[in-house]
């Protein structure tokens, strides 16, 4: 029920929304919390078990109850909580975990089932048998409990992430974090002030209490003005920071207001990152439940959550309040209902020393022991040594004192310690180096406290930056003390509720006790508590009190749970912000790209590139067509494919031959002038890392390639060599990948084609097999290398990126004008089997140079990266698994890569395993399937029958073991 | 986690790729035994406490010697890894 007063709304802006498919209308400055509360609504949801009808229990992100779905179609979010959710126009929601509607819900029947229902019931009743556990028992179980649905759509909304950098950042903008800020700032630091709510002011706006002679939201507003002008402040409302990380560097979470993020491309949330060279948390107190029999009624809710609607939201929570606590504030809030009209039938105050000097029915020492009603809140039971009273209320204050929000102290492994003055935890100082913590985060609950915690915490911080600190005075404020009776659970029969959010009771917590599970981390697995959205936000306290108490420790033995980040719930798609769909595998696409798409070719993912995959002529209906005319036409005619995806690094310097050597196997030092050599690399372990042709352009000069996927490794491998082992050579690298358009042009008439092209025309003298150097096409300066990874006469032309999409169109044409023309990925893959060439699918790791049958390619005049280790007994062994090819020999023609050899003979169990195959194709050439495999002593094997046995096809196919080269083993055609 | 790159400053761990002990600096000579060949590529320490390990910047393309403590996560110190190298350290 709204009443008169100020406040923190803005009256004059009325604001529709939904629930539940009703509309209602609230004010500026609403959350759905208190625009629903307003609208007498009390019940918002249904427990996670038992189904239990909830109402909201707090005024801050630690609601475990009021739980809704917000937004339509993609955009549907659920387990939004109703006392962060800010109001505005058009806002549609719809409470979760009930069917078919919040007031009738068939499964609240589970609450009847209780007694079947308890802690770990589903690891005892489901036991047997097994085989229904994930048929039957799981779908079921999941479908009865649990929270909001996400909507099965791809979300289409915008969210974003950023970096921030800071000298002082200030996590909450109470009383504490404002005065901490404003010290911080007029000392001239760089300061940014984060806020989870809408405003800063935190308890001052849910109080009404004065800071220097003004009501306490009104000096916030204050200082926040001031603040805000200070170019080197800034103030972050709406952020949550929820995790305290290495070297002063924390994560927060933005949520961006909605008439924002409708703005076109505005996000909805932004993840920041801040790195702050000091910070101050003043993140507050979180008030407790008290558990009692059916204390989870609609209509009870904490103290303070009780007086945040009435002063910020001028909401009353009811009209006849009882209120029960154990510290002086249970006496503010019926001052605070007082004065502004509500009727107040009790207040209860645990405290047997209490006095209480305002006009309500007062027990002292007295306790609430049970609530009645269903979907709302209607009496109390009251229990005082003379015995039990029943009074009426439709809302019940509870507040079993408060808890510090240790939680980003205890991200880097801090415990909090007992203070057993105001039991509760605090943080221990250092816990999170460069991290101080001010005001009730640290126990100080008074006011004057918190704001004298705030200044002398930035005043440690500006020490510790080197800066001069400035004048600033805490002003007056209530400087109570804070007088605390310990109350976390009242003694009785029935269910009392610790866990509102996993219907955890005090039942549960003892049953764990008795199960053995007595350590707080096992209890709260057994139980579930402090999971889910609130983290245990308000039950982990009482629950570990009332687990020390069953198992007949203190609380600073019994000690908490582990706190980890997030504080508050963050979206993955705001973690993720940017990596969604291609930004996940950003493009990279050659100059041939759109020639390429043009014929219509396919595309392959290698890396991030995208490569041809064939391309297909009128009247191809299936790849393997093109492909096989592909192949056809660089064996008969000419062929041009786009090779720039392959990594080059320019290696320059006075000791570039000698680098190389050291990371080749083969010499390169050796290497002519205008010549280009094979080489490969290994890994200092032994194996095979890469290989690629590397062209000598001049005496310093080299130009390397690698296999496209290796070309960031190798470039950083190249890197480690020369800057941690041979530092001494003058010698440098760069990457040069994307400057060159590179493409093979390969066939008989590669040379006819070329010289169509090349300023000067080349014959064999001027450009014998494995020469290299510069060429003029058109007056564009480019480079010429005469190698091959077809087994055909060809070269590989290079020019400077821009050129490369006319020199793709214009080799493609002469290539046709030639009978050739473009051919694509799968083409090129035959090609290399054909010839025994091998990629990544053979240098896969685990494989040597004596492995693929280039031992001898590894000097022995010299030493190389992987030598010695290459060298080692079982790296050379003949038993070892070595390259071979394969062909098929039986009925069955079928090779799959992938598939197992075994002995004709053998069971096909991997005891018998003698190998693998690992590329395949189909060559038109020799008109079978051909493959390239590894067999142990392969090269001694040949001529001999083997099976292929590939489980998941359901292949089995005999093949005879041969020479790994298929096709003109003289190269004869390369060279001609 | 924050690293100093001698060449670009403090920058977020993110920027850098992680390699692994700092003993990958100390390689053997070639004729050395093949237990010190053993123990350079594959025999490693795991400390509770205080490590050095070798991180490349891929942004400067630098690699870094970074001492540091896996308990506290605390950094002590970064130096290239040539520098290291020519001092013969």
């Amino acid at each position: 029920m709204r009443i008169e007063g100020k406040g923190l709304i803005d009256r004059g802006q009325q604001i529709n929304f939904q629930f539940d498919g009703h509309s209602y209308q609230g004010f500026g400055g609403d959350t759905l919390a208190s625009a629903l509360l307003a609208n007498d609504i009390a019940l918002m949801g249904r427990s996670f078990k038992y189904h239990r009808p909830r109402g909201v229990l707090s005024a801050g992100s630690e609601e475990p109850n009021a739980l809704v779905t917000t937004g339509l179609g993609a955009a549907q979010e659920p387990n939004v909580r109703a006392t962060t959710l800010e109001l505005h126009e058009g806002l549609v929601t719809k409470s979760q975990n009930r069917w078919p509607s919040l007031g009738f819900d068939l499964m609240s029947l589970n609450d009847w089932a209780a007694p079947f229902l308890g802690a770990g019931f589903y690891y005892k009743t489901f036991m047997w048998p097994k085989a229904l556990w994930e048929k039957l028992y799981e779908p079921v179980i999941r479908n009865a409990a649990g929270l909001g649905a996400l909507s099965g759509k791809h979300n289409v909304e915008t969210y974003e992430k950023a970096y921030a950098h800071c000298d002082l950042l200030v996590i909450g903008a109470g009383p504490a974090g404002l005065l901490a800020a404003l010290t911080a700032a007029r000392a001239g630091a760089d300061v940014i002030l984060a806020e989870e709510d809408t405003r800063t002011g935190g308890r001052l706006n849910a109080e009404t209490l004065e800071v220097d002679g003004k009501p306490g939201a009104v000096w916030a507003e204050e200082i926040t003005a001031e603040l805000a002008q200070m170019d080197n402040v800034r103030i972050m409302t709406r952020t949550s920071v929820v995790g305290a990380y290495d070297q002063g560097t924390f994560g927060a979470l933005e949520k961006v207001p909605h008439d924002v993020s409708m703005r076109l491309g505005a996000p909805r949330e932004c993840f920041w990152r801040i790195v702050a060279k000091r910070a101050v948390l003043a993140a507050g107190a979180i008030e407790r439940p008290v558990a009692f029999r059916n204390n989870d009624r609609p209509g009870i809710m904490t103290a303070g959550a009780v007086r945040a609607y009435l002063n910020r939201w001028r909401v009353a929570t009811g009209r006849n309040v009882v209120v029960f606590g154990n510290t002086d504030e249970a006496h503010r809030t019926v001052a605070d209902l007082q004065d502004a009209g509500v009727h107040v039938s009790a207040l209860v105050d645990a405290r047997h020393h209490a006095k209480c000097d305002l006009d309500v029915p007062f027990y002292a020492g007295a306790e609430v022991c049970d609530a009645g009603g269903g979907k709302r809140l209607e009496s109390v039971t009251i229990r005082t040594a003379k015995g039990t009273e029943n009074v009426q209320a439709d809302c019940l204050a509870m507040s079993g004192g408060w808890n510090p929000t240790v939680n980003l102290t205890c991200h880097m492994g801090g415990r909090p310690t007992w203070d057993r003055d105001i039991a509760a935890f605090v943080p221990v100082d250092g816990a999170v180096p460069g991290l101080s913590t001010a005001g009730a985060c640290q126990g100080d609950f008074s006011t004057h406290k918190c704001l004298e915690a705030g200044v002398a915490a930035a005043q440690g911080a500006l020490d510790d930056l080197g800066l001069k600190r400035a004048d600033v005075v805490a002003p007056a404020a209530e400087d109570g003390v804070y007088d605390i009776y310990p109350v976390y659970a009242v003694p009785g029969k029935g269910r009392a509720w610790l866990d509102f959010q996993n219907d955890v009771t005090v039942k549960d917590v003892k049953q764990a006790a008795v199960e053995n599970f007595q350590s707080v981390e096992h209890m709260k697995r057994y139980t579930t508590q402090g999971m889910a959205t609130d983290q245990g936000k308000n039950s982990n306290v009482a629950a570990l009190a009332v687990l020390a108490d069953a198992t007949g420790r203190g609380i600073p033995e019994t000690g908490t749970t582990t706190y980890r980040p997030p504080y508050t719930p963050v979206s993955i798609a705001s973690l993720g912000a940017g990596a969604q769909c291609k930004g996940f595998a950003p493009e990279r696409f050659t100059t041939s790209h759109k020639a390429t798409q043009e014929k219509g070719a396919p595309f392959i993912e290698a890396g991030l590139w995208y490569r041809p995959s064939y391309f297909p002529k009128a009247g191809e209906t299936h790849w393997r067509q093109s492909c096989d005319r592909e192949v056809n036409m660089v064996r008969n005619a000419v062929g041009v494919c786009d090779v720039s995806t392959l990594g080059k690094i320019d290696v320059q310097g006075p000791d570039a031959g000698a680098f190389l050597d050291f990371v080749y196997t083969n010499a390169f030092s050796t290497l002519k002038v205008r010549r280009v050599r094979y080489g490969f690399m290994l890994r200092e372990d032994g194996h095979v890392m890469d290989d690629g042709t590397t062209a000598r352009l001049s005496e310093q000069h080299f130009v390397m390639t690698t296999t496209t996927a290796a070309a960031g490794q190798v470039m950083r491998h190249l890197e480690f060599v020369h800057q941690c082992l041979v530092p001494q050579m003058d010698v440098r690298f760069t990457s040069v990948t994307e400057q060159w358009a590179q493409f093979a042009v390969a066939g008989p008439q590669s040379r006819d084609l070329l010289n169509d092209l090349l300023d000067t025309p080349i014959d064999d003298e001027s450009w014998p097999f494995m020469a290299c150097g510069e060429v003029s096409i058109g007056g564009v300066k480019g480079r010429l290398f005469r190698i091959s990874f077809s087994g055909e006469h060809a070269y590989e032309v290079a020019v400077p990126s821009r050129y490369g999409d006319s020199l793709f169109r214009t080799l493609m044409t002469k290539a046709e004008a030639l009978g050739g023309g473009a051919y694509g990925m799968e083409a090129l893959n035959v090609l290399r089997i054909e010839k025994g060439f091998i990629t990544h699918a053979e240098i896969h790791g685990r494989v040597t140079a004596y492995d693929i049958g280039m031992g001898g390619m590894v000097s022995g005049k010299k030493d190389c990266i992987g030598k010695a280790s290459a060298a080692r007994p079982g790296m050379v062994e003949e038993s070892r698994e070595r390259m071979v090819g394969l062909k098929p020999v039986g009925e069955v023609k079928e090779l799959i890569a992938g598939g197992h050899l075994f002995d004709k003979g053998a069971e096909a169990v991997s005891a018998n395993d003698q190998g693998y195959i690992t590329s395949v194709g189909f060559s038109p050439t020799l008109g079978h399937n051909i493959a390239l495999g590894f067999l142990k002593d392969g090269p001694a094997r040949h001529g001999e029958v083997v099976r292929m046995v590939e489980h998941l096809n359901g292949v089995e196919t005999l093949c005879e073991v041969c020479h790994p080269v298929f096709f003109d083993a003289e190269g004869g055609r390369t060279r001609g | 986690m924050r690293i100093t790159c001698p060449i670009c400053g403090e920058r977020d761990r993110r920027e850098f790729y992680y390699q692994g002990a700092a003993v990958a600096l100390d390689r053997p000579e070639a004729d050395a035994e093949p237990e010190a060949w053993v123990d350079y590529v594959h025999v490693r320490d795991n400390p509770c406490g205080m490590t050095r390990d070798l991180w490349y910047h891929e942004h400067c393309g630098s690699w870094v010697v970074v001492t540091r403590n896996t308990a506290t996560h605390e950094v002590i110190e970064t130096a290239l890894a040539s520098d290291i190298k020519e001092q013969g350290a």
